[in-house]
């Protein structure tokens, strides 16, 4: 351990930064990440990324709604009976509505806390955050980031290969 | 992710990244904008305070200080709600359902759209607590185990509206927030001191990594998707509060995607009245341009035809209905009691909308200015329409009544207007309302098509 947590290369341009990563790819470097202002077309797909979410959400969903379904019958029909305007017990088409809006609301919460939690969000403190030029990334400049936990990793060839992409400047992450 | 989109452009001016950034974030804390924003938002005060006493007013001697009496029940405050929800439903559509339809004209105006609705469900929240005759026992709504062995009955609209209007608040708060994070972090990036720390912790530590943005835009895209048919099912819902009842006027089966529609073309209204003035004010011409406000005068016009059919069939129904009370309601309507308003309805929603047929109108900001403000007015006064006029007429002739605001209906209403206005002036002030994240991906998409 060098102290180095990897190294980070500063791109202009989101085509750049798209190149870049494609060429990490080919050299054999699977600890990579990229940084950029919007999300780059193309980008996920270089690194080998797809998301699973949407079957969270559609779990979160059915469960959420089967369950204040049921739960309206049990009040209405078993815990609780009343004769409300002589309407049946088991009064299913009122019950769809209270059933929409908690499969909507379950699905939706469900979702954006799985985002947050499988992003490692919220974390205030990271060590991007002390290159200097990182606080651009949220603004127009790109990075590609080479890990040092990549088997492949030599501070050396990494540097050199990342200086072959062209960047306009490769900055160390230290730990 | 509305990618691949047409090959227009929607910024005036060649804007790069850094030119967005700066015009946006130079909004934020403007030192231009200062004095006027403290003005205003001094004004505003005036109204969360005059919204202060009303509720306490309200607390304190209970609902009878409203207008309410037999056999209207439902006075403006229910007016003011449906209004408010409808306000509400513009923004959901501009930030989910142009989502869907890959509109990129969204980009410019999705923040503000969003955070409109937000303000107004809070604003619509309020008036079916108030209206409640012991506001205290508000939590009665909830299906909570408690020691009476109670339930809230599932069988009634008002109960279908708690959880309508409690899911749209949180899923639109939600929607908002994910798709503040990126700018928050920019906002972060770009000030320093306690701002940047109120910043950072809003913003997570967002970083822009590949995959976050992965699952981001994934999680965008189901919450618009969950959004769009919740934005459908809570006006249908309130239209319910209506339509399940016996009531002529309120008996409608038409009421649920009229009342959506209704809501469309109200929220629009609002979104104009508020992005003509505001996009002056922050110097964002460049960004929300005259064809953002086309398009939206457009939709305004689509719904606005929608809502004139649904007058058509309520007229065209009540008279084929053959009922005798239908058809008593119809003739107050059209030369009775209610005729004024009827037909200042009508020139209001129907007539004036037609204007924007001609693309002059919809060019011409002055017009839709006042439009927009017509239209505003207009709806609110159908829903004094529906509302009160049916609850008025009635079924027997020894029933019917007249109703009329008192002071504390007229305080209650300008104090929620305050407390919007109040909200919309802060959210101005501290966070982007203009989604800069999804406007880069604009540019990079028009570098990608010049190249």
């Amino acid at each position: 351990m060098n102290g180095l947590r990897g190294l980070l290369a500063e791109f202009a341009g989101a085509d750049d930064v798209l190149a870049a990563t494609r060429a990490a790819r080919r050299a054999g470097y699977v600890a990579l990440e990229v940084f950029s202002p919007y999300p780059v077309e193309g980008v996920a797909e270089a690194l080998g990324f797809r998301t699973r979410l949407a079957w969270i959400t559609f779990v979160a969903g059915l469960l959420g709604g089967a369950a204040i379904f049921l739960f309206q019958g049990w009040v209405h029909a078993i815990d609780w009976h009343l004769d409300i305007g002589g309407r049946r017990s088991f009064a299913a088409p009122a019950f769809i509505v209270p059933t929409f809006e908690i499969t909507i609301l379950a699905a939706a919460l469900a979702t954006v806390f799985a985002m947050f939690v499988k992003n490692g969000l919220p974390r205030l403190h990271h060590p991007l955050f002390a290159v200097p030029a990182f606080e651009r990334a949220s603004q127009d400049r790109f990075f590609l980031f080479i890990g040092a936990d990549d088997p492949r990793f030599a501070e050396s060839t990494v540097r050199a290969f990342l200086g072959s992409l062209a960047p306009l400047e490769v900055h160390d992450v230290s730990r | 992710m509305t990618r691949g989109v047409d090959s227009e452009r929607w910024t005036e001016g060649e804007l790069d990244l850094a030119a967005i950034n700066d015009l946006v974030v130079g909004t934020v804390q403007s030192p231009r904008t200062r004095r006027s924003w403290l003005v205003a938002i001094g004004i505003a005060g005036l109204g969360v305070l005059a919204l202060a006493l009303a509720v306490f007013g309200v607390f304190w001697w209970y609902v009878g200080i409203w207008g309410v009496d037999t056999p209207v029940y439902w006075g403006i405050a229910i007016t003011n709600f449906v209004w408010w929800v409808g306000i509400a439903h513009a923004g959901t559509l501009i930030s989910a359902i142009l989502l869907l339809a890959e509109q990129p004209w969204r980009r410019s105006i999705n923040r503000f759209a969003e955070a409109m609705t937000l303000f107004a469900i809070a604003c619509a929240g309020m008036f079916p607590l108030l209206h409640l005759g012991r506001p205290e026992f508000f939590y009665w709504l909830l299906p909570y185990p408690n020691t009476y062995g109670y339930w809230p009955q599932f069988l009634s609209p008002l109960v279908w509206d708690f959880f309508a209007v409690a899911t749209y608040g949180t899923v639109s708060l939600v929607f908002w927030y994910v798709g503040l994070v990126p700018d928050l972090a920019t906002m972060r990036d770009r000030s320093t001191g306690l701002r940047a720390r109120v910043y950072g912790v809003f913003a997570l530590g967002w970083r822009g990594s590949a995959r976050h943005w992965e699952r981001h835009q994934t999680a965008y895209l189901l919450l618009a998707g969950l959004a769009t048919t919740l934005v459908v099912s809570v006006h249908t819902i309130v239209s319910f509060d209506f339509a399940i009842a016996q009531l002529p006027g309120w008996h409608t089966t038409v009421f649920p995607p009229y009342f959506v529609a209704g809501a469309i073309f109200s929220g629009f209204a609002m979104v104009l009245t508020l992005l003509i003035p505001v996009r002056a004010w922050l110097g964002l011409r460049a960004l929300v341009t005259a064809r953002h406000l086309d398009y939206c005068a457009r939709l305004m016009l689509t719904a606005g035809l929608v809502v004139a059919y649904g007058y058509a069939a309520e007229l065209f129904f009540g008279w084929y209905s053959g009922d005798p009370h239908e058809r008593d309601l119809l003739a107050s309507h059209l030369h009775g009691r209610s005729a004024p308003l009827f037909w200042l309805i009508i020139g209001l929603n129907v007539v004036l909308p037609q204007s924007l047929w001609w693309r002059a109108a919809r060019r011409s900001t002055v017009w839709l200015f006042v439009l927009s403000l017509a239209i505003n007015l207009g709806m609110w006064l159908e829903r004094w329409l529906i509302v009160i006029s049916s609850l008025e007429h009635g079924f027997l002739p020894t029933t019917g009544g007249a109703y009329w605001p008192t002071f504390w209906d007229w305080l209650t209403l300008a104090g929620t207007l305050g407390f919007f206005v109040f909200f919309m002036l802060l959210f101005l002030r501290f966070v982007p309302a203009i989604a800069m994240s999804e406007l880069r991906e604009l540019v990079a998409e028009r570098r990608r098509r010049g190249a």
